[in-house]
């Protein structure tokens, strides 16, 4: 077991890992920041990205003492300073971009990464950076909609709801 | 004006808040202090005989607490399945036990053999690899059509790989073979409907507890019916008494049919927490999923389509091979029977059906209900034969189907294939996609995509399904082992708010804002004051849960009869309150009146007074303020739609892109539009990833080559289009309170089709003669159809 410290969500934590213990493990196992989803074994699904020293990264492809000294924002950390949704959680729920929601945070993550590079992101460059998000629900349609929202842009032209 | 509350208006949902702030709780979050970790021994071979299992080794490992095999489980019951099915010369079908654990043989890859407990997952893992046993390979029974030929068993003990072969209408058989045989014109198709995995994004997952002092037994798990797992556990397996046992489904993430049943998982847990005295939680890794959740689809079908000089359709015929792999799930022998046959008339007046499904034991994963369970089945043998039809004939496929459409004035409509259509217009939805889609505007289109070198299609479908599953009576008479009603206990809080329980389960379907919505209207009170409770048996009623579309149509009725009856206590109390008749009562918007006077109470103060019972009739009027009601449908609902998809191909590659998909739907009433909109979505990205990316693929060995993500291509945002969708020519459902047919797999059903029938359309304008793609259709498939053709 090896000492990892980390910032996360904007507290120092640090806790005894081994050398094999996921950074996704470690947050949903030892810190119980459980808004962090595992939905595959290979790194594809992108239910459990997490922003580290400010990029979108797949927490189940990453060792959590590769993290150590990092700061480290995970979806427990994405609200408002008063606990209300801030402009891309707000933009999911206002344009119904989630359904049984366990995709969603890895969703919210990756569309704040994309929007910090991106600020007004077409539809085309949203789909393609969603790659690696996967979702079964929504079909993605209220996502991508709900993401061009979130940047500003006028969405009363795509198809109602 | 749209409305803010209520039914027909488009809220936001309230659970979306926990979900985006990552609060949610699903299975695998909750945490128990003391809890130990299950991992299972999984079979590497698709068929081979037991002969030992040597536990010593792996019972040595650090922190290991226990080890289960097959021999543990022996002298308990198998997990049934829930639908009897009698071959068509009146014998029933074969039913195999299904264990807990394999037994004597292993029969799929991912077979459970055995399973260790240990302290943590890490230390379970180590020991399963340390586990010895000896399996020895047998050949391997994959294919269906080799599978009926063989003379080796899935089970030894049935003497044939056939489930039954089963026919509907088999009264109508020899007249349609005749209306066949004579017919002017048959057009005939062979088709795939290809192996799909339902995929939720969230992997299965169960906890079992156990309380030595109260002999009591709670199971967490991602189930979509609660009651019903209890049930299976109670009355089959297990033999723990119903009373002894919770079963508690928390946030699921997503089900699509492969959480409806019980796995031999969540039983595990169970026995190992008794024995441990030990909260013991198991959960799947993605090629766990992938290897054991229950399978859809993969069906291989002939249709013939039988028509007269003008086109009419005189007889459908069909003969399908289904896919039931190594043991029978719960809904698997419904699955491809009375929720495939029974549609197989279509939205037509065709006078004849007749259709023959032979289901196949194989050395594969179970094969169950997955996102429209039968009917996508259905539809797409139908809407594909009558496309290729329509191309024989020389008639305009859209054309072809409104010739033959059920009129709107011939309702209730019953059908050759023995249902009672209870409403519809299937014209004026067709009108409409016709409409929204701007099919005018298609051949401007095609011109734009063939300056781009690309063949541009267009692809059309109508569908009709049997959503609000079901009716008690008339699927008891079809072999049916449950009722299929739902349950809802209203709970008049003293301070005026609610609680709503319901049997049925929401994953993603929003019935946390939706079921208020329709209870908040009824009583004229803000839909906020009102919440739902939902997936525990300890607090609901027994309710069988949420799949085939019949949250709403079947719960919602069941909500609707409960909130009638406190509505119709609530004016008894109301009348006591202002010294009235209960008959001069009137409740509008949360306030009760006297008629004709200025005397009144609020909602609030009659459920005060309903708990705060002073100078109460006690002979007239129980105190307190809570109503139960258990709804049995009628009939089946019918959604119907008119469906329409724009391809563009290139014809270099063979590369499908979907352009435009159009869906214009009948879900009779819609509650939630902005709910039901996104249920369709959903669906149709489902169909699409059907008809171009998704397949599941066992070599002939039995291993399935498509476990993971890697290999099983999931639709992802870029493969997918915005999708147009309409439902505003809804035909009341005659015979539910609400008036509401369901619309959770409408967009599964009728998309497969109508994005085939558009690629061929594409390649037809190219000049390519080509008449069928099987899904998926991948760039390689469509490339080699072309350069075959």
């Amino acid at each position: 077991m090896t000492k990892v410290t980390m910032t996360v969500n904007g507290k120092s934590v640090s806790g005894d890992v081994e050398g094999r213990t996921l950074l996704s493990s470690f947050l949903r196992e030892d810190l119980r920041l459980t808004g962090t989803h595992i939905g595959c074994d290979t790194s594809q699904c992108g239910a459990c990205v997490v922003h580290v020293n400010g990029e979108a990264v797949k927490s189940c492809a990453m060792f959590a003492l590769e993290a150590d000294g990092a700061d480290v924002t995970t979806i427990e950390g994405q609200a408002n300073a008063d606990g209300s949704l801030n402009t891309i959680q707000q933009a999911f729920q206002d344009h119904h971009g989630l359904q049984c929601g366990f995709c969603t945070p890895g969703m919210v993550m990756s569309a704040a990464a994309l929007l910090k590079d991106n600020p007004k992101p077409s539809e085309a460059e949203i789909r393609e950076y969603l790659e690696g998000n996967i979702c079964r629900c929504t079909g993605y349609h209220n996502i991508v909609k709900a993401i061009m929202a979130a940047s500003g842009q006028d969405v009363s032209a795509i198809a109602a709801e | 004006m749209p409305k803010d509350t209520g039914i027909g208006a488009a809220t936001t949902r309230r659970e979306d808040v926990r979900f985006l702030t990552g609060r949610g709780q699903y299975t695998d979050d909750i945490q128990t202090q003391g809890e130990c970790a299950a991992v299972f021994a999984r079979s590497t071979v698709a068929n081979g005989k037991i002969k030992s299992i040597d536990t010593s080794a792996a019972a040595a490992m650090p922190g290991v607490l226990a080890i289960f095999t097959g021999e543990d489980f022996a002298e308990v019951g198998g997990n049934p399945a829930g639908w009897l099915i009698n071959s068509r010369d009146g014998t029933p079908m074969h039913e195999p036990k299904r264990p807990v654990l394999a037994h004597g043989k292993v029969r799929h890859v991912g077979d459970a053999y055995a399973a260790v407990i240990a302290e943590t997952v890490q230390q379970a893992r180590d020991a399963v690899e340390a586990i010895e046993a000896d399996i020895e390979e047998l050949p391997a029974i994959v294919n269906m059509k080799d599978a009926l030929a063989a003379d080796h068993y899935v089970h030894d003990e049935i003497g044939t790989n056939q489930c039954f072969d089963w026919g509907w209408i088999e009264d109508n058989r020899a007249a349609t073979d005749e209306a066949i045989k004579n017919a002017h014109h048959v057009t005939t198709l062979e088709l795939v409907n290809n192996r799909l995995v339902p995929n939720a994004m969230e992997p299965r997952c169960s906890i079992g507890h156990y309380n030595p002092g109260t002999d009591e037994y709670i199971l967490h798990t991602t189930s979509q019916n609660p009651h019903l797992t209890r049930l299976l556990i109670s009355a089959f397996v297990m033999g723990i008494p119903e009373n002894k046992l919770t079963v508690i489904a928390p946030d699921v993430g997503g089900g699509f049919g492969s959480k409806i049943y019980h796995y031999g998982e969540e039983a595990l847990v169970l026995a190992a927490a008794k024995k441990l005295g030990r909260t013991v939680k198991w959960t799947a890794d993605r090629t766990e999923a992938f290897l054991t959740d229950a399978h859809g689809r993969d069906h291989v079908t002939k249709i013939e389509l039988a028509l007269d000089e003008e086109g009419n359709f005189l007889a459908f015929r069909t003969e399908t091979m289904a896919n039931v792999g190594a043991y029978l799930s719960n809904f698997s022998t419904a699955t491809p029977t009375f929720l495939h046959g029974t549609l197989m008339a279509g939205n037509y007046t065709v006078p004849l059906v007749y259709v023959n499904v032979k289901a196949v034991f194989t050395n594969t994963a179970p094969v169950d209900a997955y996102r429209g369970a039968g009917r996508p089945e259905a539809t797409y043998s139908l809407e594909r034969v009558i496309d290729k039809a329509a191309r024989e004939i020389g008639m305009d496929p859209i054309e072809l189907r409104r010739k033959n459409f059920v009129k709107p004035d011939q309702y209730p409509f019953a059908s050759a294939a023995g249902l009672e259509y209870d409403s519809g217009n299937y014209d004026a939805l067709m009108d409409q996609m016709e409409k929204v889609a701007d099919k005018a505007g298609f051949e401007a289109r095609r011109k734009e995509s063939k300056a781009k070198g690309l063949l541009r299609g267009f692809g059309v479908n109508a569908y009709i399904e049997a959503c609000g599953i079901a009716p008690s009576n008339l699927v008891g008479v079809l072999g049916s082992r449950v009722g299929l009603y739902d349950a809802a206990t209203v709970r008049v809080n003293a301070t005026g708010n609610l609680s709503v329980m319901v049997g049925a389960h929401s994953h993603g379907q929003g019935h946390e804002t939706v079921f208020p919505q329709v209870v908040g209207e009824m009583l004229g009170i803000d839909p906020q004051s009102i919440d739902i409770v939902h997936g525990d048996t300890s607090k609901i009623p027994f309710g069988m849960g949420t799949y085939g579309s019949r949250s709403l149509a079947v719960c919602g009725s069941a909500v609707v009869r409960a909130t009638e009856k406190i509505i119709n206590k609530a004016k008894k109390i109301a009348a006591h309150m202002l010294e009235a008749s209960d008959a001069d009562i009137e409740l509008k918007d949360g306030v009760f009146s006297v008629a004709g006077t200025d005397k009144s109470v609020s909602f609030g103060e009659v459920a005060l007074k309903a708990y705060i019972p002073h100078n109460f009739p006690l002979e007239d009027i129980e105190p307190g303020l809570e109503e139960t009601a258990f709804y049995d449908p009628a009939n089946f609902t019918y959604p119907s739609g008119a469906y329409c998809c724009e391809v563009e191909v290139d014809p270099e590659t063979g590369k499908v892109r979907v352009d435009r998909m159009t869906a214009v739907d009948d879900f009779g009433n819609v509650i939630n539009p902005m709910v039901v909109t996104g249920q369709v979505h959903g669906g149709l990205g489902q169909g699409i990833g059907q008809a171009l990316v998704e397949n599941t693929t066992y070599d002939e060995d039995g291993q399935l080559l498509s476990a993971s993500y890697m290999d099983y291509t999931m639709p992802r945002a870029d493969d997918l289009p915005f999708y147009i969708v309409d439902h505003s020519k809804g035909n009341p459902c005659t015979h539910n309170p609400l008036g509401v047919k369901g619309c959770g797999e409408a967009g599964a059903i009728g998309s497969p089709p109508t994005v085939v029938n558009a690629v061929i359309d594409a390649l037809q304008s190219g000049g390519k003669n080509v008449t069928h793609i099987d899904m998926p259709m991948t760039s390689h498939r469509v490339w080699s159809a072309m350069n075959n053709a």
